[in-house]
């Protein structure tokens, strides 16, 4: 797109804003091309071209503004959009929030030299994701399925143990049957504390899992700016895992409020009117373009599964954030503090969970043929359980019908039997059992999404069959 | 042509200095690579457009080069089983000639220059024809023949007329000597799609759109030519339904936009369209539907036009005689694309960010939904069903509270039921539809005399159930007496038995009207038994445990559209287990006597 040039040196600057700087004189520069700025002190900040008016421009800079002058601070123009640099052996090192590496090691031999923003997938090329991936999480495998190519993201509070959660399933998932092979993980840390990304790593480490593992650190006390940039790269280094070297790539992106909170701040400055609580109307098609990154595409064989982690200010849903999340991901994984503080580990709060592809990977010839009445049956059972919970802190359980509280204290038992299993990984089969075996619990009229057939092979066998 | 040069660029948004006239919503090709854009703005000394594609390296000094025509979109044969982009790029097309990901400076024209179409002339030459008749038609798939429509302000005498034969597209079919001249007809033709089509007239909305989905059908018609929207928060289930829509109602042409949606989604829509069967004719779905997709990390300009390349189309089927739904996910989506680009234009925004023209906006497109007659005076009809995405699921934002304005049918998705895993989680008390009256006479014919009287009824008893679950929450249900307790068990028994309806059971996910009117049919014969049973003094609960009720609440799930016999065996398993509690009512009717109402 860009025609190749020399590069063009200026130092015109008229302004610092915030992430903002303005420069004049500058033809000839294309917008969203890669800046450098060079402090008087030293040191090479990165930037991209936001506005053109005339011979004037709006630069971003991704690693702050701190310690630039008007007079000496220089600016050099690219001619090229952001580009990363992917290739062979990837994997197993660790880079800054722009994906330069950081650990000491080599650089990486370009083979490839994308643009972090990607293209979008023509939906003509996608391929349905339908492969059923077992977190070994029961929550999850029974009741909200992940399959290869979805973004599912984890709605969490701060001290819910997300990250716990996501480095088990990091740790646990795989397909089933004879191909279970394990994902490679890029972990992007946005904005997070050292001590999150280092347990992360350690975790890793420990189970012999750091050569499938690609990280990415952007840490809290890096640029807020530079937060816009490393879920780009990530996916940009995950895309290239997935499509050119063909592995199942599993993507852990923590945490997108901070990615939001840094667009909200560059938004700000760059006076743009608002939308909801101070966020700009354009955050929708931002979160899209990085959620949309997930897929599969035919005719290649890897896939990248997103599995976004954001937490909840003050844990409301109906936070822009996570609302805004909920519309493009598909499904999500809801963490709940009542849950946390009665020490269920995961705390996934049941009914606001959702996978939307979940149809696509579960049933015959995928786990069970059962498996969607299963579901349907728990899910129903369990939110009748928890109308009747609500109902008996105000009437009181002598209130309730004996029915009524047989179907309290299934909702009970599946927080203490099923939802809860700390660190232990639970197979499908385990998971099956397990569910039906509480739902044999209940009585046969109340379970109503299950034919008499599935009450025959399952209920009645955990009734009488054991 | 007339030419400007960029000099000011803000994302999709650029301001150039004219040479040359140009006109309001012309398309217009930015720089070297051509990107398609269209003028939203003149000024004395510039021009403001937006881009359809990634601007990425633009540079001031470009040139934008003007092509004096609106953005239009392609019309004719081969539209029906394709995927387009928002500015109706052919996304198979693209993929063949571009690859896996959509990049910039795309050049692939909307409809297949090559093909060949088998031709059948109507008219002779000599014939006096007037503008929007039909001079020949093409078998375009089995159930659909595609007629070649003189352009609506070309009435005259056909001249010459190609004899039968196959044609590629833009070859021509006929002239026609007009008052403004001789007038070129072939397959192919345009229309700028922010110009609603001609008609002779509109006509009043009489009959249903049969989704056959019960809630829908039932409860919540929509009519052939009406405008519906279905707001709910996110994960309550409106692409499913949308999808589900999509798939059997009886609609002659489906249009299905995906406006800044999921491109999973969409490819979902592609993999299952075409091995799914229309329930009335045995054709591949497929066959009837034309896809739009602009997913959501796709331009965002090009999703603001998506709608209107997807109503443009609509309205050319509709011309043709057909009776087209269109389904738009998300307008929501559209509204925001408005607002974005409005934002880089500076301009002032009234609520939420939002410009001040979005009503007028929303009210336009809705208003290109209508049953007309057509300019060749045949009976056709636009339905148009959009979602709604409102943040939060708060219903009093903008979008929501202006689509309600313009549509009659409001379908309004409920979280609660949708984490219940309750589909589809129409909520019944909220949702509304203004096309009851007009579409009741036809299920009068269709559904028996008494369909009406049944459905007010059913309504009559969800209004009781939210009632008196409101005093459950103070004094608990067995506080209640039977009376109400009985209102609460029918309530639920019909709720699980016809509200709920799964989108992915092979028996239920299309439920023929017969089908549904036995359904309600039953559910009130269930009904008034159960009343003169409580009333003899049998406990309502106990009613709740009867195997047969359990069937009763499965009864869509288990008989398909096929064995509605069933119904007569559901209603005598029915009749004997309601007949042996009868017994219990006599032992009981003393008591009975003191505690009803």
């Amino acid at each position: 797109m860009i025609a190749p040039q020399h590069y063009l040196f200026h130092t015109g600057l008229t302004s610092i804003q915030g992430p903002l700087i303005f420069v004049r004189n500058t033809q000839g520069v294309g917008l969203y091309e890669r800046v450098e700025v060079l402090a008087a002190q030293g040191g090479v900040r990165l930037g991209r071209v936001v506005f053109i008016a005339d011979d004037k421009v709006i630069v971003e800079v991704f690693q702050g503004t701190e310690g630039l002058s008007l007079g000496e601070a220089r600016v050099k123009f690219l001619s090229e959009p952001i580009l990363l640099n992917v290739g062979p052996s990837m994997l197993g090192r660790v880079y800054n929030g722009v994906g330069v590496p950081i650990d000491g090691g080599p650089g990486i031999v370009a083979k490839q030299r994308p643009h972090i923003d990607g293209n979008a997938i023509n939906p003509v090329r996608r391929d349905v994701p339908r492969e059923f991936i077992e977190t070994g999480v029961s929550a999850i495998d029974a009741m909200n399925s992940l399959v290869r190519g979805q973004k599912l993201p984890i709605f969490s509070g701060s001290g819910l143990g997300h990250e716990r959660l996501a480095s088990n399933i990091a740790r646990f998932a795989r397909l089933r049957g004879k191909h279970a092979e394990e994902f490679a993980v890029v972990f992007a840390a946005i904005g997070v504390t050292f001590d999150t990304a280092e347990h992360f790593r350690r975790e890793m480490d420990e189970y012999g899992a750091m050569q499938r593992i690609a990280l990415f650190l952007n840490l809290a006390s890096d640029p807020s700016a530079e937060r816009l940039l490393t879920p780009r790269v990530a996916l940009t280094a995950a895309e290239y895992l997935a499509y050119e070297e063909g592995r199942h790539v599993l993507v852990i992106l923590t945490d997108m409020t901070n990615y939001c909170e840094a667009l909200r701040e560059v938004s700000s400055s760059h006076g743009e009117v608002p939308s909801r609580k101070g966020y700009p109307g354009y955050m929708y098609s931002d979160l899209a373009s990085i959620y949309e990154r997930a897929g599969r595409i035919s005719g290649r064989p890897g896939s990248i599964t997103q599995m976004p982690i954001l937490t909840m200010p003050n844990d409301d849903i109906t936070h822009p954030i996570p609302d805004l999340s909920g519309y493009i991901t598909e499904g999500q994984i809801v963490l709940d503090r009542d849950l946390a503080r009665r020490g269920v580990f995961p705390p996934i709060k049941l009914l606001p969970c959702l996978s939307r592809l979940m149809n696509h990977g579960i049933g015959k010839n995928m786990t069970d043929v059962d498996h969607p009445a299963f579901a349907q049956q728990l899910y129903s059972s369990y939110a009748q359980a928890h109308r009747l919970r609500l109902l008996s802190s105000v009437v009181g359980e002598e209130g309730l019908s004996a029915a009524d509280r047989q179907l309290l204290r299934f909702g009970e038992r599946m927080d203490d039997v099923f939802i809860r299993q700390d660190d232990r990984r639970r197979t499908l089969e385990e998971t099956f059992d397990l569910g039906w075996m509480l739902l044999a619990e209940l009585p046969d009229e109340t379970l109503v999404r299950l034919s008499d057939t599935q009450i025959d092979d399952h209920i009645k066998l955990h009734r009488h069959g054991r | 042509m007339s030419r400007a040069e960029i000099f000011w660029i803000n994302g999709p948004v650029l301001k150039a200095h004219p040479e040359g006239n140009f006109q309001m919503k012309e398309a217009v090709f930015v720089g070297d690579d051509r990107l398609v854009a269209e003028v939203i703005r003149l000024d004395v000394d510039a021009i403001t457009v937006q881009v359809f594609e990634d601007t990425t390296g633009l540079t001031p000094g470009m040139v934008i080069e003007g092509s004096g025509l609106p953005l239009a979109a392609e019309l004719g044969p081969g539209m029906l089983g394709a995927m387009f982009d928002g500015i109706q790029r052919p996304l198979r097309a693209v993929a063949s000639t571009y690859g896996d990901f959509i990049g910039t400076a795309v050049v692939v024209p909307s409809l297949d220059r090559q093909r060949q179409w088998r031709y059948q002339p109507v008219v002779a030459a000599g014939a006096e024809i007037s503008g929007g008749c039909c001079i020949g038609e093409i078998q375009e798939t089995a159930d659909l023949m595609h007629r070649v429509l003189v352009p609506p302000d070309a009435a005259g005498t056909v001249e010459w007329r190609a004899p039968e034969g196959s044609y590629c597209i833009d070859k021509p079919l006929a002239r026609i000597r007009s008052p403004r001249g001789l007038v070129e007809v072939s397959m192919l033709s345009r229309w700028p799609i922010r110009v609603p089509r001609p008609f002779r007239q509109r006509l009043a909305l009489e009959r249903p759109l049969l989704t056959g989905q019960r809630v829908i059908d039932t409860w919540y018609p929509i009519a052939k030519g009406g405008a519906s929207a279905m707001p709910g928060g996110f994960g309550t289930g409106k692409t499913v339904l949308q999808q589900t829509l999509a798939k059997w109602c009886d609609a002659d042409v489906i249009i299905y936009i995906g406006c800044g949606e999921r491109g999973n989604e969409m490819a979902s829509v592609l993999e299952e369209f075409p091995a799914l069967e229309d329930p009335r004719t045995g054709r591949m779905l497929m066959e009837r539907t034309v896809l739009i997709a602009n997913t959501s990390n796709m331009p965002v300009a090009a999703r603001e036009a998506s709608i209107y390349t997807g109503i443009t189309i609509g309205e050319y089927f509709r011309d043709q005689g057909y009776n087209v739904a269109l389904f738009a996910d998300s307008i929501s989506r559209w509204a925001e694309a408005l607002r974005e680009i409005s934002g880089r234009l500076e301009e002032l925004p009234a609520e939420e960010g939002y410009p001040a023209y979005l009503p007028s906006r929303l009210a336009e497109f809705f208003e290109r939904a209508g049953r007309t007659k057509t300019l060749a005076g045949q009976e056709s009809s636009l339905t148009v069903v959009g979602t709604v995405s409102p943040p939060g699921g708060d219903f009093s934002e903008p979008v929501t509270a202006h689509s309600r304005r313009y549509v009659k049918s409001f379908l309004a998705l409920d979280r609660d039921r949708a984490q219940a895993r309750f589909y589809p989680a129409i909520h019944p008390l909220q949702s509304y539809s203004e096309y009851v009256s007009c579409t009741a006479q036809w299920w009068q014919h269709h559904g028996g005399v008494r369909w009406a009287e049944r459905r007010d009824r059913m309504l009559t008893l969800l209004q009781e159930q939210a009632r008196l679950e409101k005093m459950v929450k103070i004094v608990g249900r067995d506080a209640l007496p039977p009376s109400q307790r009985l209102v609460l068990v029918c309530a639920e028994v019909m709720v699980e038995g016809l509200l709920r309806q799964s989108a992915f059971s092979e028996t239920d996910r299309y439920c023929s009207p017969e089908k549904q009117a036995a359904m309600l049919e039953l559910i009130d014969y269930f009904i008034q038994r159960a009343q003169a049973l409580v009333e003899g003094g049998v406990d309502p609960d106990t009613l709740l445990t009867l195997p047969v009720v359990r069937r009763l609440q499965r009864m869509g799930e288990d008989i398909s559209n096929d064995s509605l016999g069933d119904f007569a065996g559901l209603t005598r398993a029915l009749n004997d287990a309601l007949d042996a509690q009868v017994p219990n009512m006599q032992d009981e009717s003393g008591e009975q006597k003191v505690v009803g109402e």
